[in-house]
């Protein structure tokens, strides 16, 4: 249609792209779909009783806190959530992804999300 | 008469022009720019159409109200890992004044601590004290205070008259600090 402007490849608003080790180390960008959990979570849950933090990129999480059940691996342990032996269901991003939340703070327009 | 009818047929075709944008509310995870449409994971993996369709729609962001799925118990998000907490709701509109030309901006706490609590945002982002935090809409754009979270998570701020929601004739001419004033629910 004449009124969608082409090629607008949206991520879903609030995806976070991290991006701080995984590619350096061969494997893919992980994906956190905010929408998914917070229909299960309240933000605090996640941002105060877990400590990740409200900026991508800066907890600090690896793959050997998310085995310790630090973080992620709170609930992604086999019992609440997937385990972190399904690789592919977090490191699912396409390469060269930074590290982000997608749709934010970039005011494209109104009604642009 | 032609002309008339010209012009409805116009509006016709824009209006179903903006109604088809519907289908594309949600990209699918293989072209959403971000998903690698080559990995198995998205084969398992859910779409987000399929979840978010069911929810209060909404016009900006995830196209989800999330405000109201909560209060109409659509969504029901755990306050604490266990789920055997109940959250701390707190029924008290913080109205800044120092926002002319714009309207007023009402900080209600009760859609924030029914998603949030208290501890997301007090103490480390918000001082619980009336006009301790030099907000700015500079500030906020750049993704402090209010922007941490909107427009990163919650609604984006092309939304202005959702914060700047006070009636003109209920302005207050606030000094040149921009003072806030609490009010009671």
């Amino acid at each position: 249609m004449l009124l969608v402007p082409a090629a607008l490849s949206q991520a879903e608003y609030a995806d976070v792209v991290i991006n701080t080790r995984a590619e350096a180390e061969d494997v893919s960008p992980v994906i956190f779909p905010h929408w998914f959990h917070r229909i299960r979570f309240q933000c605090s849950v996640c941002h105060v009783d877990l400590g990740i933090r409200m900026k991508a990129g800066t907890t600090g999480i690896s793959m050997d806190k998310i085995i310790n059940g630090e973080y992620c691996g709170a609930c992604h342990n086999g019992d609440i959530a997937w385990s972190p032996e399904n690789c592919d269901l977090c490191h699912s991003g396409q390469a060269g992804l930074e590290t982000g939340i997608k749709g934010g703070h970039k005011t494209a327009g109104p009604g642009i999300y | 008469m032609k002309r008339r009818s010209a012009a409805a047929l116009t509006v016709g075709a824009i209006l179903v022009a903006v109604s088809s944008l519907g289908a594309e509310t949600w990209k699918p995870l293989s072209d959403d720019g971000l998903h690698d449409a080559s990995n198995p994971s998205l084969e398992i993996l859910q779409e987000p159409a399929e979840a978010l369709v069911v929810l209060q729609p909404d016009t900006a962001g995830n196209k989800v109200n999330w405000v109201t799925a909560l209060q109409s118990r659509e969504i029901n998000p755990r306050s604490s890992l266990s789920g055997d907490i109940d959250p701390e709701i707190l029924d008290l509109d913080i109205v800044m004044t120092g926002t002319l030309p714009l309207p007023n901006v009402i900080f209600p706490h009760r859609p924030h601590t029914e998603w949030m609590g208290c501890e997301t945002c007090h103490e480390e982002l918000f001082v619980s004290v009336t006009g301790a935090n030099p907000i700015n809409m500079g500030q906020i754009l750049q993704g402090k205070y209010c922007g941490l979270c909107h427009g990163a998570v919650s609604f984006p701020l092309t939304e202005c008259n959702r914060c700047h929601s006070v009636r003109r004739e209920n302005i207050i001419m606030a000094p040149a600090s921009g003072a806030i004033r609490e009010r009671e629910q």
